[in-house]
Parts: structure tokens; C-alpha cells; sequence
């Protein structure tokens, strides 16, 4: 089944900034992750069968412009908030999705009662107390989509024969991401002291088999948010979303929809 | 012509077995399998060959850094610019250079290089460079930032250099509440720099902007040509002629008392595996943001095994047919640098005499050869062919002391 997807640019901070946006129901920000995002997952189509779902490309990744000022990860949810306000959307849910994660976190302790729902999927932002986030400079753009993936069937499904243009996507993005959180690698030293105001409850989920973030990552999100629920998705890596959409996908919705 | 001696002051010691094991030699190579032993003994063995040098009528030494591989040992130039400047007497020190990006406060680099200049009685040369991607990487410097750092790095340095102090530096990526450093160079304006490079358009332009000597670095002769048509059309809309002042060109040229030993200890060149970066993963040497993004379609193909490096890989057999590596006797070697002197006319001259495990004792007749015989030789082919250096010519050390540009054509015209 296809969701009609209506694709958007406006002009934020100076830069042209593209969201796709699908479905009705309770509004939905779904962030993506470090390497950017397909145009089409059947995950953000189950999303938009039941909410009003917004997709964007974070600035400088994918089809948004790259502002040259940007320096820090906070940049990015300053922005988003200034996107829903645009778009007069309210009480809006938050999945961000590892690197998106990392922004929604920022976004939720930014205005604290402002959020219906906080879902996290392997979430960057915070130095996991054992182990590190796996470091993309050291290894191809290849290696680290593929790291991703618990199961290499699930990388060929969606990345199929990897295109130059792909490549260079990867690269667009790797780029930009060393621009924002090159030191300390993937995580904020202020974030963790931020995080007890959020009054959203939140569902923090890590892909058992994660070899990106570490799960204690994951496990240090819940202590710190108020109403945090951990939960894991097995056989999943770190790319939960494109290897298990549909099962993601229903915990999320239920969250969401959870009174 | 200035003529200087480098090496890469190789860490010839290391198991060469487990770097092809490992698979690279640059970075990620574990440094467990680096001999302090034998670093003691190569560092002092280096340094008595600039010495010895010195001794043989060498004129000037080229020093450089690496950093987390075998290929090169010197981790600091200022640390041997420090000594050797003590040591000698009449040499210049040629730095080139200290990897810009690198330095978290430029001022203190600012310092360092003055106390070199004034340490050694006005021989520094002060050359800056990028620094290759591991070095980013190694010390943990953004990628994404290189060639900002290193402009506004080069940019503080001269002004700590030149500007009375104390200022203020409120820049992008350095912020000083006083600059102000006790330490000024003895050379006025200020030591001369020269940016040393091998396939970067925006470095070839800049220094054409800033009319600093570019020296190109074991390029090919056709490319060495690409690189001076560039400099050469930048400097025109700059209002200034280039010319041999302000070409520069580093060579691996071993030479020896017979062609056979000459040829054994050319393989030398080849240690690493040919790559004179050490072995790397293609996304180490340029990571994301590095390279200028023109290069980002063929670099993501490389990075991933789907076309070779842009910097190629060619066989000793291959440098040494398109003249890269050169080796012989000097009687052998002469006529084959006139060459290179006669097609692209630099004025500053490296000669890269030995790698990898090229014996002590051979390593010093290669210096003697050079010194006594080769040096001299070129020295009467660049008076022949007027290839006047920059201290000859007494060239500007900076755009901006031209005293001999044209007039530009207004705007209005």
C-alpha cells in the first residue's frame, strides 16, 4: 500500500530545509539517522497510516541545504522547533531514530512540557557509561551502513546495490556530522544535567544487537528521563527501523496512542 | 637555486612483516610494534647525518612530520628545527611544514618558530601545510575544518609574527584574549614560507594569492606542469610575473659510488609498500570534508575499492621511467636533473637522498655524493638556466610587500 507523501522546502535559518509529510492523526516528528534516510521506508509509511507524520532531511543531510554556520547538534533542534512552529503544529511526538534521537532529546529538554510523546530508537547524544559509539571516520561509508544491520539480508533489502550516488549521499552526510559532533564524538556533556526536566513520557528502545550505540546508552536515557520505559527489539541492529519497521512501528504507535 | 637535503627519517626498524599483515601501515598500525630502542638510535643517527650534511656543503635541510606511522619518525620538525638550529651553523632549516589545522593555539606555534629563527640566527623557513587526513585524525583535529583552520592558523601566526603586540584575535576558530608572545622572529618581515603540496588546486591557488613559493612534492613532470600553469595564471590576476622563485619541487633522487648499489637502495623508496604515507584506509587519508568537494565522486568510489586512488599507486619501475625516483651515480644522475631543472624551472630544489632501510653507512655517501658533487653540479645548471632562488632574487616574503605589481585594471574599464 502507498502513502501519498507530500514533499515540502521552506527557508529556515537561511537555508532551504525539505520535509516529506503523510498521513493524519496526532502529529509525529520522525529524525533519521547519521547517514540520512532513503526517500521511502515502509516504516514511516506504517507511521503515516496512523499520525500526521513529518519526515525531514536534517540540515546539511539528504535534500536539505547545508548551513555553513552549524556547529552543534542543538543547532538542529533549534531549528526543528522553529519548522513546527512554522507549521503551527502542537503537542507533537518525537521518534528519533540513533543521530535523530540525539536531536530529539535536545528538542524535548528545550521546551519540557511541550511534547506528547518521546520515542528514542538507539539514541545517540550521551557518552554511554560502557563501551563507545563506534566511530565512522575509521571505516568506509560501506562498513558503517553496513554495521548498522544485525542481519546483511536487511542491508540488501533496503540499500540493495549501493549506487555512487549513494556513496556520496554517505559522504555528504559523514561530512556533516563531523561538522556538528566531532568532540566529543556523538554525544553532548550537557545533556545528561538537561534531561530531568522532560515531562513527555518517554520509550527508549535499542535493537538488541546494536553495534553502533551501546545499549547502556539506551539504558542511561531511561534513568534519566522521568517516565522512561526501556524496552529491546531483538534481532535488530542499530538501524531498527529499516530492519524491523513493522514491529517498531507498532510499538511506537502504541506508545503514542497509549492515554 | 637553494638546494636542500631530505628524508622522511623512516622508522626502518618496525616488523615490516605485521604492517602487511594488519594491512596498513599509517594510523591504526599499533604502536606497540614501535622500538624505543631503536627510535633512540635512528633519532641520533638522523641527526648526524643534517650534520654531516652541513659538513658535505648541503646548504639547507627540509624537515617535515607525520604522525602514527613508520614511514616517518619525525612527530615534531620544531623538536629537530630546535636542535639542528643549536648544532649547525650556516644551513637553513626549511620547515615544511607545520600541519596548521593541528595546532590548537597557533600563538604558542607562532613562538616556537620564532625562538627557532632566533636560535639559529635567522635560518628558519617556515613552511605550513594541511596535514594529510590521518594527522587529523591522529590528533584528533575536525576534518570538516582543515582548510579554515589553516588559513586563519596561517593568518594569526604572521599576525603574532609581525603585529605589535598585545591584540586581540577574535576569529572562527581561534579565540585569544591576548596575543602578545616575547618572542618575535629575528628575520624581517618575517621567515619566508613555503607551502609544499602534491594535487590540491586550493592550496596551488592559495599560495599563488599570497605569493609564497608552492613546492611540489614528487610530482610528475607533466604534473609539476599543471601545478606552475595554475600558480601562473593566479599570480597574472594577482598583477605579479612568477617565475622560479616561486617553484619549489621535492625529489627522490638516491645516489651512490656505483649504479648497482644505487639501484638497491632506490627500491628503498618502495618500503611502503610505494605509498610514502604509509599504507592507509582511503577514508583515513581523506576523510569526509578533507578533500574539496570536486573530488567527492571519485574519492567515494576509491573509498569503497571501486577505482583506484587518484594519487596512484605506479610501480618503482613506473617512477622511475616518468622520472620520479632517480638513482645512479652523480655522473648518471646530473644530466637527468638538468632535465627536470630545464622543463619546470624551480629555484628551490629538495633531494630526498634515502628511505627505508638504506644502511648508515650508505646513507652518508649518499649525502657526500650530494653535497660534493650533485649540489654543486645543480647549483651551475640553476646560474646557466636562471633559475635566481628567493633569498637571491630577494622576492617579497609576502603579496602584500610586493613592490613590483601591476597595475590591475580598474573596475570601471
Amino acid at each position: 500500500m502507498t502513502t501519498g507523501w507530500a514533499e515540502s522546502e521552506v527557508k529556515l535559518a537561511g537555508e532551504s530545509l525539505y520535509f516529506m509529510r503523510a498521513g493524519r492523526g496526532r502529529p509525529v516528528l520522525v529524525l533519521h539517522h547519521d547517514i540520512g534516510s532513503p526517500q521511502r521506508l515502509p516504516f514511516y509509511d506504517a507511521l503515516a497510516r496512523r499520525f500526521d507524520v513529518i519526515v525531514p532531511h536534517h540540515p546539511g543531510y539528504g535534500r536539505s541545504a547545508r548551513p555553513q554556520w552549524l556547529r552543534h547538534v542543538r543547532d538542529i533542534a533549534v531549528i526543528y522547533q522553529w519548522l513546527l512552529a512554522d507549521l503551527g503544529v502542537e503537542r507533537c511526538s518525537l521518534v528519533g531514530l540513533g543521530f535523530g534521537g540525539w536531536i530529539a532529546a535536545e528538542m524535548a529538554t528545550m521546551a519540557p512540557a511541550a511534547w506528547h510523546r518521546l520515542v528514542l530508537v538507539g539514541a545517540m547524544g550521551l557518552k554511554p557509561p560502557e563501551g563507545d559509539i563506534f566511530d565512522q571516520a575509521i571505516v568506509s561509508y560501506l562498513d558503517y551502513a553496513r554495521a548498522g544491520f544485525h542481519d546483511e539480508v536487511a542491508f540488501a533489502r533496503v540499500y540493495g546495490e549501493v549506487s555512487t550516488d549513494q556513496l556520496e549521499a554517505w559522504d555528504i552526510c559523514r561530512e556533516m556530522s563531523f561538522r556538528i559532533a566531532w568532540k566529543p564524538y556523538m554525544y553532548s556533556q550537557t545533556l545528561p544535567h538537561l534531561l530531568g526536566g522532560v515531562r513527555a513520557p518517554a520509550l527508549i528502545l535499542c535493537g538488541e544487537e546494536d553495534k553502533i550505540v551501546p545499549v547502556s546508552a539506551g539504558k542511561r536515557y531511561a534513568a534519566l528521563l522521568p517516565k522512561a520505559r526501556f524496552e529491546t527489539v531483538p534481532r535488530a541492529g542499530h538501524l531498527v527501523d529499516m530492519e524491523a519497521p513493522d514491529e517498531l512501528a507498532r510499538r511506537a504507535a502504541l506508545f503514542i496512542d497509549e492515554n | 637555486m637553494h638546494l636542500m637535503y631530505f628524508t622522511e627519517q623512516p622508522m626502518a626498524a618496525y616488523p615490516a612483516d605485521k604492517g602487511l599483515e594488519f594491512g596498513a601501515t599509517a594510523l591504526m598500525f599499533s604502536n606497540k610494534h614501535f622500538d624505543p630502542v631503536a627510535g633512540s638510535r635512528l633519532y641520533n643517527e638522523y641527526l648526524e647525518q643534517y650534520i654531516y650534511a652541513e659538513e658535505q656543503g648541503v646548504e639547507s635541510f627540509m624537515l617535515n612530520e607525520h604522525h602514527n606511522a613508520p614511514f616517518c619518525m619525525q612527530a615534531k620538525c620544531n623538536i629537530f628545527a630546535s636542535i639542528l638550529a643549536a648544532v649547525t651553523k650556516k644551513a637553513n632549516i626549511v620547515l615544511l611544514g607545520n600541519p596548521l589545522p593541528l595546532a590548537e593555539n597557533p600563538v604558542r606555534l607562532a613562538e616556537e618558530l620564532s625562538m627557532i629563527d632566533m636560535i639559529s640566527k635567522g635560518r628558519l623557513v617556515s613552511g605550513f601545510v594541511r596535514g594529510g587526513g590521518q594527522e587529523q585524525l591522529a590528533n584528533g583535529v575536525n576534518p570538516a575544518f582543515n582548510r579554515e583552520r589553516f588559513e586563519e592558523a596561517h593568518d594569526l601566526v604572521v599576525a603574532a609574527w609581525t603585529r605589535e603586540g598585545p591584540f586581540r584575535w577574535e576569529g572562527t576558530h581561534y579565540q585569544h584574549r591576548v596575543v602578545n608572545p616575547w618572542a618575535v622572529p629575528l628575520q624581517k618581515p618575517y621567515p619566508r614560507v613555503w607551502i609544499p603540496g602534491v594535487l590540491s588546486r586550493e592550496t596551488i591557488v592559495w599560495a599563488a594569492k599570497q605569493r609564497y613559493p608552492y613546492i611540489a612534492l614528487n610530482t610528475s613532470i607533466e604534473a609539476t606542469k599543471a601545478i606552475w600553469k595554475i600558480y601562473d595564471e593566479v599570480a597574472a590576476e594577482m598583477g605579479y610575473e612568477s617565475g622560479p622563485e616561486n617553484r619549489g619541487y621535492l625529489h627522490q633522487v638516491h645516489v651512490s659510488d656505483s649504479e648497482e648499489k644505487a639501484e638497491k637502495n632506490a627500491r628503498q623508496f618502495m618500503w611502503m609498500q610505494g605509498e610514502f604515507t604509509g599504507l592507509a584506509h582511503p577514508v583515513w587519508s581523506s576523510p569526509s570534508g578533507y578533500f574539496s568537494p570536486e573530488h567527492r565522486r571519485q574519492f567515494v568510489e576509491f573509498a569503497v575499492g571501486r577505482a583506484v586512488s587518484p594519487r596512484g599507486r605506479p610501480t618503482f619501475e613506473k617512477q622511475v621511467a616518468d622520472g620520479r625516483i632517480l638513482y645512479g651515480t652523480p655522473k648518471t644522475v646530473i644530466p637527468k636533473l638538468r632535465r627536470v631543472l630545464e622543463e619546470t624551472r624551480p629555484s628551490i630544489y629538495g633531494l630526498w637522498g634515502n628511505d627505508g632501510t638504506v644502511s648508515p653507512a650508505d646513507a652518508r655517501t649518499c649525502i657526500r655524493l650530494l653535497g660534493q658533487e650533485v649540489m654543486p653540479a645543480m647549483r651551475e645548471i640553476g646560474k646557466e638556466l636562471g633559475l635566481t632562488d628567493p633569498f637571491e632574487k630577494n622576492a617579497p616574503v609576502h603579496y602584500k610587500y610586493s613592490t613590483d605589481l601591476k597595475r590591475m585594471p580598474q573596475a570601471a574599464e
